[in-house]
């Protein structure tokens, strides 16, 4: 190809990008502006940065909460998946017997159900637990915690097995031969060659619970309890009309999203291509 | 001795998650299709009665339900195949050796990490106020009026929403086929004169037919099973012209308090899902071409 046809081209192309990127733009704009500045032209860059919309929308959308609790879910739910899974696929692996494939293979074909399948039964088996065993399984960060584990075992087995079914036992041998019992085998040796898996898991994992809606809506009804898009729903459910303050709330939800995207890019879409092709 | 403390140590490493496992899912799905034999209206007091396979027969007269598949599979089948165009197009461009490529992928694969419900009320402001704007300034209103108000545009509207959702993930899957085609087959072929078109078709499609698989499979689940976008962008609406299956079995279980025929139509959904994608995964992969 010639030069300026190149040139030409990759200038298209990131022309095309930024249109591709321009909801994001209208959003972050217009949360500055008030609703005439917004009603007189939608697309203009705001004429004053004012950041009372901001003030105004956390306030309303409890942001700093909700905000928190996403953090403590996904943080925890994440930590106890990859413990737990790590734990029990080294364990299938290592252990060649009929128990332990039917285990793998109830884990792999549960994988395929729908939530919206499961998700009134789920309540009902919450309620139950919370009436006759008195744990507190609904309206609680600790029961979506608990429910989120459930939901994310399939996946995270999945991948733990593929991954330690291909190191060598030896390493493994060796330190038994050492005296050191299975917990330590494990935590000593094996997790720690896990990383790649385990970073995939996390990566996969924080973008799902992160961004959960359905079931923190089934299992929280608590205001102060509410994730990120439970606080966004409810903001929405309430003030439709008022769109620079919307805009102002969706920026914020947006913002830690870009961080982590910034932060973390090369993991992520290496997490998500792994996560994927594995499948 | 020994067999009895590595039965211990097994117990230790599985039973945990296991448990957790069991009551989250395996216990629902079991009792789940359970309650698509009764007719109960959520109440914990009130009596749940047997029904045997009327639930299922009722489906089949109800024209809301029916509607809502037939959108179902018509967003789909339009989604998938412009998600699957266009991830690939752009996979093809971020592959080439372009000097741009790394922020376009960075650009590209962003939206994916917003989720679907967050995506929705972007949009939706797109689609009514700023489109309404567009039309007023340009003079150009049968095209530029809110959309959401229209049934067909709605529809419209879903699509290009998930379809800006997932085109860059899907990217991601192609780009990650494509770059595992070795460089000698490329330049093979370039020494044998292939021209661009038809290295591509002939020669790099083949070989990247277990990202297709994957890309299918994704996009396909993914689609069918569409909820957060709906519930923030049209809300089933105009009229249920937008409704979903995912969200007509969601109104007909918290809204309209049929647990039972609820829990049905979830069981059918179940059915559809497994099978359409596991008829899919056959397809795709009889095709695969050994390396």
């Amino acid at each position: 190809m010639k030069k300026s046809g190149k040139l030409l081209l990759q200038i298209l192309i990131i022309a095309f990008c930024i249109f591709y990127l321009f909801p994001i733009y209208i959003v972050f704009v217009n949360s500055f502006k008030n609703r005439q500045e917004l009603y007189a032209n939608m697309m203009a860059p705001p004429k004053t940065l004012t950041f009372e919309y901001y003030i105004t929308a956390m306030g309303k959308m409890n942001f700093l909460r909700s905000f928190g609790n996403s953090l403590i879910v996904t943080l925890v739910s994440i930590a106890i998946i990859v413990i737990l899974s790590s734990m029990t696929a080294w364990m299938l692996v290592r252990t060649n017997d009929k128990l332990s494939k039917w285990i793998f293979m109830i884990f792999v074909a549960t994988m395929i159900i729908p939530f919206h399948t499961i998700m009134m039964p789920l309540m009902q088996v919450m309620g139950w637990i919370r009436d006759h065993l008195h744990i507190p399984m609904l309206n609680t960060l600790g029961g979506l915690i608990y429910m989120n584990v459930g939901f994310g075992a399939s996946m995270a087995v999945f991948l733990y097995h593929g991954f330690i079914k291909a190191i060598p036992v030896s390493l493994e041998e060796a330190a038994t031969i050492d005296g050191c019992n299975k917990f330590g085998v494990f935590w000593k040796i094996v997790f720690p060659m896990l990383k790649p898996t385990t970073t995939t898991v996390m990566i996969l994992d924080v973008i799902w619970i992160w961004n959960d809606y359905l079931l923190p809506s089934l299992a929280i009804s608590d205001k102060a309890r509410r994730t990120i898009p439970l606080s966004t729903a409810s903001f929405f459910g309430q003030f439709t009309i008022e769109w620079n303050l919307a805009m102002a709330g969706l920026t914020l939800t947006i913002i830690p999203v870009i961080i982590f995207y910034l932060a973390a890019q090369k993991h992520i879409v290496k997490g998500v291509a792994a996560g994927a092709v594995k499948l | 001795m020994r067999r009895k403390k590595d039965k211990a140590w097994y117990a230790l490493f599985v039973l945990p998650l296991v448990f957790v496992f069991v009551t989250v899912v395996i216990i629902p799905f079991l009792t789940g299709i359970g309650y698509s034999f009764i007719s109960w209206d959520g109440m914990p007091l009130n009596e749940k009665t047997y029904v045997g396979m009327k639930n299922f027969i009722r489906m089949f007269s109800d024209k809301r339900f029916l509607s809502s598949a037939v959108h179902t599979l018509f967003f789909t089948i339009l989604s998938v195949t412009i998600i699957n165009l266009l991830g690939l197009t752009f996979a093809l461009v971020v592959t080439s050796k372009l000097r741009i490529r790394n922020a376009v992928r960075a650009m590209l694969f962003m939206p994916y990490l917003i989720g679907g419900l967050i995506l929705g009320y972007i949009w939706k402001f797109i689609f009514t106020d700023l489109f309404k704007m567009i039309g007023e300034f340009t003079g150009l209103d049968n095209f530029f009026f809110s959309w959401l108000l229209n049934p067909d545009f709605s529809l419209a509207a879903m699509i290009i929403v998930t379809t800006w959702q997932l085109a860059g993930y899907i990217m991601i899957i192609y780009i990650n086929g494509i770059q595992g085609i070795p460089e000698d087959v490329i330049e093979a072929a370039k020494v044998d004169g292939a021209g661009f078109w038809h290295t591509l078709i002939k020669v790099k499609f083949p070989l990247i037919m277990p990202s297709f698989t994957i890309c299918l499979f994704m996009t396909l689940s993914n689609c069918f099973k569409i909820f957060d976008v709906n519930v923030s962008l049209t809300g089933g609406g105009p009229n249920n012209s937008t409704e979903m299956m995912a969200m007509n079995i969601y109104n007909e279980i918290f809204s309209l308090n049929n647990y039972g025929y609820g829990q049905a139509k979830a069981i059918l959904f179940f059915i559809a899902v497994a099978s359409i994608t596991l008829i899919q995964v056959a397809i795709t992969k009889k095709r695969e071409v050994e390396m």
